[in-house]
């Protein structure tokens, strides 16, 4: 057993799960109040790696910063926020909410428009090649922990530390102030909600506004692991953090978080192991199809996910 | 449902739903649609099947005879896309994946590569049964689910497909398998373009008819009665998952044929035509058309398909974008004067724009349009064309380009709020001379990326004003 490698795998995992994890979140809390599939919640993160991008550039690039690292860090995924944020809104007011009343699959054809849209959109605007972070440049590979097998750079410990803090401050959000009190409460029945006088409108706005800074932060901290975006990066992305929240649950908090390190670790383990596995027949490029074969199986033995609720339908 | 509405008194909504079918009949464009109803199916067919056989006798290039092969395909898919989407009302966004199936399936039975060539009796009905079976396979894990499942299994399928075709040995990965036998008949093999125009053709009369016997049959009632509400349906003792995995099913063999004779005619198959592009680009055809319609999904077929090769040169983009902004204004704006005048103001207001710039800046006035058409002298002594806006590859060199693209976008979101129906018509006069600049100096020097963008922002616009496309029925939900 090489546990260098299962090691590295698991750190690996725990990275790319705790992005998919900041978009099952966004996508899930969508879902839980508005019964509806946001597909271009993908797109939006691409998005937010853009704007990251452009607020790097703005301030001096990865080679000669203007400000301290930390603070660049942080001013790009603050900007990536505000601007995801605002992208959100917008497109739940022109997108989604003059289909409120509208038969089902409306919404969704109008997701798949606005998802076309963003992304020819950053493809008219910035082109179809790579664009670089160059984190590289910015931070050392060798800072971080090097501790006997385990070999963790900074960057990595900064993600998912950064996803854990939007984590927890959501966490508090939704369950210690009043406003998260009425998000609870328009997604246990909205038409209820808005007989309690809470503002549905308002809710849904936030949520959407919160929801999509988080797939924007998460934008950002794809490009500072991975150092390369472009417009078509969203898809994939956008598909895996749906995945973890079906897989976790849909419409639930811990379930997304739970979701989202589960595909994340899973997809990291088949990438490393699925050469030995199957004896050199398939690449790493079919890790896809292990995420796949989990996503039928949980349809097919335990469709509410880890720790949603099995769904009753009301008359 | 928002809160705004619940605060409204809801008096008289029965009623007036009630009355639904009753105002409905009374336009001119329902009184014309239920007068072809009454003619013969068959004989509404032969009336749009026999004058597009002629196309081949009347056009003389190649190419357009290939784009009316590839407009038919399209319309073929259009029509088992509308099974899943406009009958059944499933999001199916695997749906391609099941056209590129069926593409394969034949070269694997009728290819160089495969050392086989299957005749196509044998070869293209089963393609299609192995295809509509691997979609009721696909169906069958979300069958218990909302449709929004089954929409998130079916998009990771397509890109399942996707990531098998390209890393995959014996699919030759990227580069496709390029020698695909043609059509083969009782030894007769189909090899001109005006054979498989024909083919494909009577391929969509074949479908269409199927269809539509299908859908006014019991099955195609039920399908119905579940796409409008699936709880009564089930009350009503329909077999609510069945029916959805038979429509699925359907949809994928149809979209099997259309692959099946695809490939042939193409002589090659490749990971590369089966992707997200072309998904959406069936969907703008359904919708457009009006899903539930088949007439409808044809004539948006052909729509969206002319428009997309038109936009492939610079020249005819010119003509079908100021031609159909022109279409449009007229055709909305009443009394009809509006249009022409909002037309002069625009036209005024540019030219008086465009010499304050030049005056002060002459820099952004001095760039040269791209396109050949003599649209292009007109516009260039009246649109904002700054010089170097875009770079050799078409891309904006700095800030000012990608400025004015969102200031267009968020100008016209923004005017979609205006309330006062004068106030809106006035702010159109910017807005269309931004349109008019941002096009001619950034969406028309990348003509490919422009086409997607403008095919994406009309799904969302007829999702938010015309949700049942140019043909379909306005539904009335009930809550």
């Amino acid at each position: 057993m090489d546990w260098d490698k299962l090691v590295q795998l698991l750190v690996n995992g725990v990275t790319l799960g705790s992005v998919y994890a900041l978009v099952a979140l966004g996508f899930s809390m969508v879902y839980g109040i508005l019964k509806l599939l946001n597909l271009a919640h993908g797109d939006v993160l691409m998005v937010g790696a853009f704007i990251g991008w452009g607020a790097l550039g703005w301030l001096g690039g990865a080679q000669d910063p203007r400000v301290a690292v930390w603070l660049l860090i942080l001013l790009m995924v603050l900007a990536a926020m505000a601007g995801c944020g605002l992208l959100g809104v917008a497109i739940e007011r022109f997108a989604y909410r003059p289909l409120r009343r509208a038969p089902r699959i409306a919404p969704l054809i109008s997701a798949l428009g606005v998802s076309f849209f963003l992304q020819n959109s950053v493809l008219l605007l910035f082109g179809s090649e790579f664009r670089s972070y160059e984190t590289f440049d910015l931070v050392d590979v060798e800072i971080g922990i090097h501790w006997g097998p385990l070999n963790v750079w900074v960057i990595r410990i900064v993600v998912v530390a950064a996803a854990l803090a939007m984590m927890v401050a959501l966490w508090l959000l939704v369950t210690r102030t009043k406003l998260g009190k009425a998000m609870r409460a328009t997604a246990f029945d909205r038409e209820a909600a808005a007989m309690m006088g809470i503002d549905v409108d308002r809710v849904i706005v936030t949520t959407f506004f919160i929801g999509s800074a988080l797939a924007g932060a998460a934008g950002v901290l794809v490009g500072l692991i991975f150092g390369q975006i472009n417009h078509f990066m969203g898809f994939g992305y956008g598909l895996k953090g749906f995945i973890a929240a079906v897989v976790g649950g849909i419409g639930s908090m811990p379930g997304a978080m739970l979701g989202g390190l589960f595909i994340g670790v899973v997809e990291a383990l088949s990438i490393g192991y699925i050469e030995d596995v199957t004896f050199g027949r398939l690449g790493s490029a079919f890790s896809d199809l292990v995420v796949f074969s989990i996503l039928v199986l949980f349809m097919l033995l335990r469709p509410q996910g880890f720790l949603g609720r099995p769904e009753v339908k009301k008359v | 449902m928002s809160s705004e509405r619940q605060m409204v008194p809801r008096i008289g909504v029965d009623q007036w739903v009630a009355t639904a079918e009753e105002r409905r009949l009374r336009t001119l464009g329902v009184r014309l649609d239920e007068a072809v109803a009454r003619v013969p199916f068959a004989l509404r067919l032969l009336g749009i099947a026999l004058p597009v056989a002629l196309y081949p006798v009347l056009v003389d290039s190649e190419y357009l005879l290939q784009v009316g092969i590839d407009t038919l395909v399209f319309v073929l898919l259009g029509l088992g896309l509308n099974v899943a989407v406009g009958w059944v009302g499933l999001l199916d966004l695997g749906y391609v994946a099941f056209f590129g199936l069926g593409a394969y399936l034949y070269a694997a039975v009728a290819s160089e590569y495969a050392g086989r060539h299957w005749d196509a009796l044998v070869a293209v009905p089963a393609v299609v049964a192995a295809v509509a079976v691997i979609g009721f396979l696909l169906g069958l894990p979300s069958r218990r689910l909302a449709g929004d499942y089954l929409a998130i299994v079916t998009l990771f399928f397509l890109q399942i497909f996707l990531v098998v075709l390209i890393n995959s040995g014996f699919t030759r990965g990227p580069n496709g398998i390029s020698n695909v036998l043609p059509l083969e008949v009782l030894g007769r093999q189909a090899v001109s373009l005006e054979a498989y125009f024909y083919i494909t053709l009577a391929a969509c009369v074949v479908v269409a008819t199927a269809l539509y016997l299908v859908n006014h049959s019991r099955t195609g009632r039920a399908w119905r009665a579940l796409r409008e509400d699936e709880l009564a349906a089930e009350l009503m003792t329909m077999p609510t998952n069945r029916l959805k995995l038979l429509g699925f099913a359907f949809g994928a063999g149809v979209a099997g044929l259309a692959g099946a004779l695809y490939a042939p005619q193409q002589g090659a198959v490749f990971p590369a035509n089966f992707d997200l592009v072309l998904l959406i680009t069936v969907y703008a055809m359904v919708v457009l058309g009006g899903a539930g319609n088949l007439f409808g999904v044809a004539v948006g077929a052909v729509i969206v398909t002319g428009s997309l090769e038109a936009l492939r040169s610079p020249a005819d983009a010119s003509w079908l974008f100021y031609g159909a902004l022109t279409v449009t204004l007229l055709a909305v704006l009443r009394p009809w004067w509006k249009a022409p005048a909002l037309l002069a103001a625009t036209v005024v207001f540019g030219l008086a724009v465009h010499e304050a710039v030049e005056a002060a800046r002459p820099s952004l006035v001095a760039g040269t349009p791209v396109g050949q058409a003599w649209i292009d002298g007109l516009v260039d002594g009246w649109v904002l064309l700054p010089e170097n806006i875009v770079t050799g590859d078409g891309l904006p060199s700095g800030a000012l380009g990608r400025l004015a693209y969102l200031a267009l976008v968020a100008s016209v979101l923004a005017l979609t709020l205006v309330r006062s129906s004068r106030w809106r018509l006035v702010g159109l006069v910017p807005v269309l001379y931004l349109a008019a600049s941002v096009w001619e100096s950034l969406l028309l020097p990348q003509p490919a990326v422009a086409r997607y963008i403008l095919i994406g922002a009309m799904l969302v616009a007829l999702m938010a004003f015309r949700p049942q496309g140019l043909f379909g029925r306005p539904r009335v939900e009930i809550v």
